[in-house]
């Protein structure tokens, strides 16, 4: 089940949480390969990441050093072949597939759980 | 109350008395060290906040919070083996019973103590001197008292000045100065002997450290004494022994400081002549099971003022109590200091006053270049060997203090005129004997350095984690690196883990290949995907060299977010907004439209270094509206956002100025719109005088023009920042087409050949035969590139385009400026600002998903 895009309500599911429905935020073509763009889920932010490779993820926006939703606006990449994005604040490291910080192992952001469907990208709700 | 401390067997109990910055250093040391935890510790302390860095206390009127200049401690906070009690002095010690009293009747037991205890601020016995309104700078709670009274006197509506005196021109006597000048005081200083600073520096350099002060708007004077301080209605008057009387709202005595050994004493330890706990080499004080570390010890008789050499002393300590045989050594016992005070470089280290017998002073003094250096040298042998260097004083500009300082004791390996003159010899690391000391806040030598490279620390940063080097000041980081070459250690050129290029590499690679894109990049010279380092320096040089706009295409993907929104991302996730100005010069009308914007956006407004306005506070969705009406008046970028030039400053010129000899400000306006938008390795800055008063500050620039009677003096490599750098004369009295070339040629073998964010001066230095290369290169074509760099600098005008209009022409790219894609219209929650003298600024300590304080526009 799809539901409607304003969900005052909606809860993004964390990673490995059960989904219950999928909201649709934008195209997948709106995500440019290997850049960020953030979606506001019901009162969560959350930044959406599209691969060179097709692959997608989704993290938490806030930027947990500074308080400010910057994360969809870092520069993506990998460290030891793990995919990442950096906090375009201070540069900390983030891993895109569960959100651990790769710079500070006490600092982790939510990882969501996110699809493409027919063209679209959709995020997991709880 | 008793508490006895639970210790298992094997398991001794450390107390410390006093938890300042040497306290706390042997406590993480000895925790770091102690792997088998045989030290139970408490650290009883005076003041009620955690340990912080004392050193930096003046920041804290700069805006640096209790949080900043906090002393890492947050292992030791968890530590169990760790127990703090705060705000409780020490009142008693009972080394017979070997037990401690503090003043909330606490007591505690113990097989070792330390006293770490520091000082206290003296205050001269005069009248008035426990006037409310008087005050001491020693510890955040001081400054916490004066910002407050600062702030009281400043409110008052009485007419006349808010002022305040300071007792004592010293270093703490200028910092606190400086203090009370950004507390809305103007500071008086008032000094004892006949000129400032009297232990770093001498006479002549204290005459213009004194000229140089109250050019910065504090007033000196010296000679004098404090006698008195009465009230006056609400306000203080302070008495001078000439007769002279000042009024004062603040009264801030920083005359010296006396070891706090008060606990010591009274429990009948023997101190020092001019007071500290007595102790010897061990930092042992006569009691074989009590220790004295830091500014409250009198180590073989003399106290230091200084943080180095307290750390020393912790670390000696903390060996001590593990069963070593660690001896302070006299090199650690270093005093030397430099400092940047008030914007006044000044350094003063080894036998400054010359008081070696026989001792000879070389001095350079040029007041009208604001700087003054001396050395003090024992005089040659009489069998010809070099001069040893003793000492020296550098005021205005103490750049050379890294280089300098290490040699002490050691031949000079140059001529002492050319060692402090302008353009004269650089020393290098390879004539340092093994005892010189590299970094002297943590008193690390050669030799340490050496041995740690031999064990394996092959770069900067495992150097700085095994010995320390570098980790306070960063000034002796320029030092390590040498070393480490010296030593044969092959420093990776590597950009990152993606490219095992450097970025001059890569630039030849792109340029010589062809290569137009990241990812064709990446596939035939890197490995995986990239990352944020060598992304944004790809982007750079595909923009150097004119791959269409930067946000085109796969382009986009590599920009920092500045070049993604073509705008200055800030703390809240805002953005700021820079239009051109070039040159300086706008027209009414074109302040009005940028007024204008400022209003209708509700954006904080500031005028910036550059000559030019920063419109702050800008969200993402914002941008667009804003370029529509700013590119409508005539507007373009101002690139501030980017790793390219950033403005040409400028005098009025000839066009205005009774001294003007050219007309700079036309120069300024050509220079600008002919370099804008060039991107480049570091930001660039320029400046343009109209004569050799020097208005526009060029030589703190990049490139710096200054006008002559004949034409122009070109000079390259200043900048302001972290490390301040005069820009050197490369060719002078040309005319300006010839001007022009030079600065193209400059400028293209810089973006070619310079390191990811190294700046013209660092670069310059690097390259062999420094300035004097530069010059054969780019002057006398001596590798026969000019022609190309000429053709590149064409290629770059005559393809320049505003990035602005560009994006405001797109439709796909204008789509990209929102902050939700599935809410165009919603702006961030996280994003709120506060009042703040007119204008709207962050709110401070962001709460996560708060609610709004005050809704944003
Ligand atoms: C404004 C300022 C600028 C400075 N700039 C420099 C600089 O540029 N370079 C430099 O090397 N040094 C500088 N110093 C000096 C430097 O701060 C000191 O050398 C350093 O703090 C000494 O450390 P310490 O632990 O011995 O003493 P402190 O840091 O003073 O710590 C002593 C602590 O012991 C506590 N204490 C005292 N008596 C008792 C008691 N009976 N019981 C319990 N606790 C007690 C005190 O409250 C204090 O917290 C500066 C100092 C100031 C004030």
């Amino acid at each position: 089940m799809t539901t409607r895009l304003d969900t005052p309500t909606a809860v993004p599911a964390r990673a490995g949480e059960a989904v219950s429905c999928w909201l649709t935020v934008c195209t997948v073509e709106r995500l440019l390969p290997g850049r960020g763009a953030a979606a506001l889920v019901g009162g969560t932010q959350v930044a959406l990441f599209r691969l060179a490779d097709g692959a997608l993820h989704a993290l938490g926006n806030i930027d947990p050093f500074t308080g400010a939703g910057v994360v969809s606006r870092g520069l993506v990449g990998d460290r030891d072949g793990e995919p990442t994005v950096a906090s375009p604040l201070h540069k900390q490291v983030f891993a895109l597939r569960d959100g651990r910080c790769l710079d500070d192992p006490d600092v982790r952001l939510p990882a969501f759980t996110v699809r493409a469907v027919g063209g679209d990208v959709q995020v997991g709700l709880r | 109350m008793t508490e006895q401390s639970v210790t298992q067997q094997g398991v001794n109990h450390l107390v410390v008395v006093g938890n300042g910055m040497v306290g706390h250093r042997l406590v993480s040391t000895l925790r770091a060290r102690d792997g088998d935890g045989t030290w139970q510790i408490t650290v009883l302390g005076e003041e009620s906040r955690p340990a912080y860095d004392r050193v930096a206390l003046s920041s804290y009127v700069d805006g640096a919070s209790e949080q900043d200049l906090r002393l890492d401690d947050a292992g030791l906070q968890d530590d169990p083996l760790v127990t703090h009690h705060l705000g409780d002095a020490v009142v008693e010690v009972d080394p017979g019973g070997r037990r401690v009293t503090t003043a909330s009747g606490r007591t505690l037991g113990y097989d070792a103590l330390v006293f770490a205890t520091g000082s206290y601020a003296f205050v001269p016995p005069v009248t008035g001197r426990e006037l409310p309104g008087c005050f001491v700078y020693r510890t955040l709670d001081d400054l916490d008292a004066i910002t407050e009274a600062a702030a009281a006197a400043v409110a008052t509506t009485a007419p006349g000045r808010r002022s305040a005196v300071v007792v004592g021109g010293g270093l703490l006597g200028l910092e606190a100065a400086r203090a009370l000048r950004l507390l809305g005081l103007s500071p008086q200083v008032v000094e004892v002997a006949p000129w400032l600073m009297p232990v770093q520096v001498d006479a002549r350099g204290g005459a213009l450290l004194h000229r140089l002060v109250s050019e910065q708007g504090i007033a000196v004077r010296t000679g004098v004494s404090l006698t008195g301080i009465v009230r006056d209605r609400d306000r203080l008057v302070a008495t001078l022994s000439d007769g002279v009387e000042l009024d004062a709202d603040v009264v801030v005595f920083a005359a010296g400081i006396r070891a706090a050994d008060g606990p010591a004493r009274a429990c009948g330890l023997p101190v020092g002549p001019r007071g500290g706990v007595l102790v010897d080499d061990r930092c042992r004080t006569a009691d074989e099971h009590v220790w004295a570390i830091g500014e409250c010890a009198a180590l073989e008789g003399r106290t230091y003022g200084l943080v180095a050499p307290g750390y020393a002393m912790a670390e000696v300590v903390a060996d001590r109590l593990l069963g070593g045989s660690a001896r302070m050594r006299p090199e650690q016992l270093d005093t030397s200091t430099r400092l940047k005070l008030l914007g006044v470089d000044v350094a003063g280290f080894g036998d400054a006053h010359a008081a070696t017998e026989g001792a000879l002073e070389v001095v350079v003094d040029d007041p009208v270049a604001g700087t003054y250096a001396k050395l003090v040298v024992a005089p040659p042998s009489s069998t010809g060997d070099a001069s040893t260097l003793l000492g020296g004083v550098l005021v205005g500009d103490a750049s050379r203090y890294g280089a300098l300082r290490p040699l002490m004791g050691a031949p000079l390996p140059a001529d002492p005129v050319a060692l402090i003159s302008t353009g004269g010899a650089e020393p290098d690391a390879s004539a340092l004997p093994d005892s010189a000391q590299i970094c002297s806040c943590n008193a690390v030598t050669k030799g340490d350095l050496c041995a740690a490279i031999d064990g394996g620390a092959h770069d900067v940063p495992a150097l700085k984690a095994c010995t320390r080097a570098g980790t306070t000041c960063g000034s002796c980081v320029p030092a390590l690196t040498r070393i480490l070459q010296q030593q044969g250690v092959e420093l990776s050129t590597a950009l990152c883990a993606h490219f095992d290029h450097s970025r001059a590499e890569l630039f030849e690679i792109v340029a010589g290949a062809g290569i137009t894109s990241f990812s064709a990049l990446l596939s035939r010279y890197g490995r995986g995907r990239g990352c944020e380092v060598c992304k944004p320096v790809v982007a750079s040089i595909l923009a150097s060299l004119g791959t269409g706009h930067v946000l085109d295409g796969e382009q986009a993907s590599l920009q920092d977010t500045n070049d993604h929104f073509l705008a200055n991302l800030q703390r809240n996730g805002t953005y700021s907004v820079v239009p051109r100005i070039a040159g300086g010069e706008v027209t009414p009308a074109g302040l009005i439209v940028i007024g204008e914007v400022a209003r209708d956006f509700g954006l904080y407004t500031k005028i910036t270094g550059g000559q030019r306005i920063d419109l702050f506070g800008a969200r993402v969705d914002d941008l667009p509206a804003i370029w529509r009406r700013l590119v409508d008046a005539g507007f373009e970028s101002g690139h501030a956002y980017g790793k390219s030039l950033r403005t040409v400053k400028s005098c009025v010129g000839s066009a205005w100025c009774r001294y003007g000899v050219q007309d700079s400000v036309a120069m300024a306006v050509e220079l600008e719109l002919r370099y804008r938008g060039l991107r480049s390795p570091h930001k660039l800055k320029s400046g343009v005088s109209g004569c050799a008063r020097e208005c526009a500050e060029a030589r703190s620039k990049d490139f710096g023009v200054i006008a002559t009677e004949q034409g122009w003096n070109l000079y390259v490599g200043g900048n302001g920042g972290f490390t301040p750098r005069h820009a050197e004369l490369l060719v002078s009295d040309v005319d300006s087409a010839t001007l022009i070339r030079t600065i193209d040629r400059f400028l293209m073998f810089y973006i070619r050949t310079a390191d990811r964010l190294q700046r013209t001066a660092p670069w310059i230095e690097s390259l062999d035969g420094g300035l004097d290369h530069l010059r054969s290169v780019i002057v006398d074509d001596a590798l026969g590139i000019c022609a190309d760099l000429d053709a590149a600098m064409q290629r770059h005008v005559g393809s320049y385009a505003d990035e602005w209009a560009g994006v405001l022409d797109d439709p796909e790219k204008l789509s990209r400026f929102v902050s939700f894609v599935n809410a165009p219209d919603a702006p961030d929650p996280t994003i709120r600002f506060v009042p703040e003298r007119g204008q709207a600024i962050p709110a401070p300590a962001p709460v996560l998903l708060g609610v709004p304080e005050v809704s944003a526009r």
